[in-house]
């Protein structure tokens, strides 16, 4: 399909006098992984919050084609049809899982709201999803029943990676899912990642402020910095071959190990 | 015949904006084709901008001026213009790139990674896997690391997991950057071997060889990136 | 049985202010025109503390007329502190008729329990509500509960039956247990056993729900669907008994423990006190039936005050 799936034309968004977005336009087409990168105060939090819908835009909009392949600008959709998207055919996995999983209910019933959310009835059918998922995200299925509570941060994360992947979206949002993880955490579950979006071919907007996330996992990236998009381009030529000054200091602070 | 790969008046500079906007000259309109079949080695002394130009070739360097052309099916693709999804479409079923460094994704055992470049060149999952293995083998890399990761591995061996990557698929165009540095003699013979399938098979390959033995054996032309006139080998 | 009462002067009858009462029967109308959804009213301060039935009062003060028969239950039964003061505070305030017979009255107020008997058209329950939200323990935020009715988002109840089976192998909720009301909004019916919950499913009387700390009142209107949530592999089932009333050998109906010594005697009588007497009136006897429980009770002060 040569129609993006997901489109944003002039989104800004100002703080008071602070501008965190200033007119940003992107297009994500299916199966792509794009890396919005910048340090703190880029705005490239606010972006993704603008794209999902969880904030508000005060200029531009954004477009969304819809399973049935209409295309629909989402500022226009009902709250319920807005909902109802968010659970089904997208993700987001926000950067501190105790805010994107319910913690006092058991692993299983949280990665099987979603299914119950739209209408699955069989308990059996439910747990055996769950299931499946817990052991593909490489949790112990036997700790179906325990509360989030319980687990380290790496296994919360993968828990909300199940929790968002169960109903097959198509679009993932990801808020630096890997940080506060310790090193050997942060690779399994980025490698966890790059499987499931090929596998699952889906499209991803990842913020990072790490720029070998960003290389592991996107095949495009954005830099951002003071409200805006500085430079642009395939993952490997922003990083390998950095044109604006910034974006070369960027990339030339980072320690290699 | 008409050429798979075609470069014409490609200039391409770098401005260090870290050091006060200095500007260094990497290449500058360079021309040249490929035609199926080909080996155009790159030759020229060592910072002469050989491997930016490969680079450049792939899309992984932008230049500033002229066209690079590759022949994709019935389309014509200039990369230096087109998409960034349209390049990551050539890079999948058209143009393979062997770089001198392996960079290695963590915890994925090395046969899966070759069989995975074989996928995402469009081979089929046995398929894919059954030419890792052949590869592998071919290339002396003995099964028992096969199920490890790279990441731990010689630099030689770490060069072999790369030219298998490289080679798995069947893309028309080859980029090769010193595929044969950190190998012994009897793996030097390997690569050329592999290379000559791949030339009679009509696949139009890019090289820079360090080791003269390996260029003479290869090449159908030498390119000398300083003076930019095609030379006929020896 | 049935005994005329007088009001106490200074009070306007049933002791709400007619606005009041107007407000709170705009309220019960809204809430009958949509079964199940739980519409917001001002709820007065009343002479009983929060906790003690001021949202079934407030609903009862409002629908109350003169000619109006009222039975008071708490846990079924009529004898219990709770349904004496309340009984005795509308006698007072209204001097209405009062019943401890279901078949006599026109107008029941319960705490936790659904009479027994089968109501008739023109009978309304009024139900005493402590927690109105069925999702309050799931999702603490009223903002985020409120949507989620508004848009019929119901999974999260579900999570809470998928909690309670995984956890106990059975939905273990066996009180307040949440119902769909005409297919569209999800209530919580009270702390009834939810062996009362087939009783609200096509109802012929009138059933209205108070909740006076919380400030909500919700109604099902006569003859609506309401079904309890469950899973397809897991159905709804009401609890059974192994043992018949001890005092009326009644089947199939609610049954109460009472301790009968500190030696771990104990038998099982029917939580519906007026439903167990007319049994054994009627001549009906259970094993016990020789018990001081069952002993005709005197006639008590209630008909005046």
């Amino acid at each position: 399909m040569s129609t993006p799936l997901l489109t944003a034309r002039g989104l800004t968004k100002s703080f008071g006098t602070r501008t965190a977005c200033d007119a940003i336009s992107l297009d994500l087409h299916e199966g792509e992984v794009l890396a919005v990168v910048g340090e703190s105060g880029s705005g490239k939090s606010t972006l993704l919050s603008l794209l999902s819908g969880d904030l508000a835009a005060d200029a531009g909009r954004v477009t969304y084609r819809l399973r049935s392949g209409e295309v629909r600008d989402l500022t226009e959709l009902g709250e319920a049809e807005r909902r109802l998207l968010a659970r089904t055919d997208w993700g987001f996995i926000r950067q501190d899982a105790t805010q994107g999983l319910r913690m006092p209910v058991s692993a299983g019933g949280n990665v099987g709201e979603r299914l119950m959310a739209v209408g699955a009835r069989h308990y059996g059918d439910i747990r055996t999803a769950a299931s499946d998922w817990l052991a593909r995200v490489e949790i112990d299925p036997a700790r179906i029943d325990e509360s989030p509570r319980s687990f380290s941060g790496g296994m919360r994360q993968r828990l909300q990676i199940a929790r968002n992947l169960v109903t097959s979206p198509r679009l993932v949002f990801m808020d630096e899912p890997t940080s506060g993880l310790d090193v050997s955490v942060q690779a399994r579950l980025l490698d966890l990642i790059r499987g499931l979006v090929q596998e699952m071919g889906l499209a991803v907007v990842i913020v990072t402020h790490d720029l070998a996330v960003a290389r592991l996992l996107s095949h495009r990236m954005m830099v951002m910095r003071g409200g805006r998009v500085i430079e642009t381009g395939l993952t490997d030529q922003v990083l390998d071959d950095p044109r604006e000054p910034y974006t070369q200091l960027l990339v030339s602070s980072v320690l290699a190990a | 015949m008409t050429p798979l790969v075609s470069l014409e008046g490609v200039s391409k500079a770098f401005t260090l904006h870290l050091r006060g906007g200095t500007m260094l000259d990497v290449v500058r309109d360079v021309g040249f084709d490929v035609l199926p079949g080909e080996c155009v080695v790159l030759g020229g002394p060592s910072g002469a901008g050989k491997s930016s130009l490969l680079k450049i070739i792939y899309g992984n360097y932008r230049c500033d001026s002229g066209r690079i052309l590759i022949r994709d099916g019935e389309e014509i693709v200039d990369v230096a213009s087109a998409e960034p999804r349209r390049i990551l479409a050539l890079r999948k079923n058209t143009m393979g790139y062997v770089s001198q460094f392996l960079r290695v994704i963590p915890r994925v055992g090395t046969r899966e990674v070759v069989a995975a470049a074989g996928r995402e060149g469009g081979l089929g999952r046995d398929e894919a896997a059954r030419r890792a293995g052949e590869l592998l083998d071919a290339l002396n890399l003995p099964e028992r690391l096969w199920d490890l990761p790279p990441a731990t591995f010689s630099g030689g061996e770490q060069q072999r997991v790369n030219i298998a990557r490289g080679l798995i698929a069947d893309l028309p165009v080859l980029l090769l950057d010193e595929p044969t540095a950190s190998l012994d003699a009897a793996n030097r013979a390997v690569v050329v071997d592999l290379i000559e399938k791949k030339k009679d098979a009509g696949t139009a390959i890019i090289g820079i060889f360090h080791d003269e033995d390996v260029r003479r054996s290869v090449a159908s032309r030498v390119v000398d990136v300083t003076r930019f006139t095609a030379r006929s080998a020896a | 049985m049935s005994t005329p009462v007088t009001t106490q002067d200074g009070y306007n009858f049933a002791y709400l202010d007619e606005q009041t009462k107007r407000m709170i029967r705009r309220a019960i109308l809204k809430a009958i025109a949509i079964p199940g959804y739980q519409v917001p009213f001002a709820s007065r301060e009343m002479p009983m503390p929060y906790g003690w039935g001021t949202g079934g009062v407030q609903v009862t003060a409002a629908i109350l007329g003169p000619d109006d028969v009222l039975k008071v239950i708490d846990q079924g039964s009529d004898d219990t502190t709770n349904a004496v003061s309340i009984r005795k505070f509308f006698a007072k305030t209204a001097g209405v008729r009062t019943t401890t017979h279901t078949a006599d009255a026109s107008i029941i107020q319960t705490r936790h329990r659904v009479p027994e008997r089968e109501l008739v058209a023109g009978q309304i329950l009024v139900y005493q509500v402590p927690i109105p939200e069925p999702l309050r323990f799931l999702e603490p935020r009223e903002t985020e509960t409120r949507t989620l009715h508004a848009l019929g988002e119901y999974g999260l109840m579900h999570v809470k039956l998928y909690e309670d089976i995984s956890r106990h192998g059975h939905i273990a909720t066996t009180y307040a247990y949440p119902v769909e009301v005409e297919g569209r909004y999800v209530m919580d019916p009270s702390p009834i056993p939810k062996f009362d919950n087939p009783k609200l499913d096509d109802c012929p009387a009138l059933q209205l729900f108070g909740a006076g700390r919380e400030k909500r009142i919700y109604a099902v209107p006569p003859h609506t669907r309401v079904r309890s949530l469950d899973f397809e592999d897991h159905p709804f089932r009401v609890q059974t008994f192994r043992e018949p009333c001890a005092l009326c050998a009644a089947e199939g109906v609610y049954l109460d423990e009472v301790v009968l010594d500190d030696r771990g005697g104990r038998m099982f009588v029917c939580s519906d006190t007026d439903f167990c007497e007319e049994r054994r009136d009627a001549g009906h006897r259970g094993p016990m039936a020789g018990h001081a429980l069952a002993a005709p009770k005197p006639a008590t002060e209630e008909a005046r005050s």
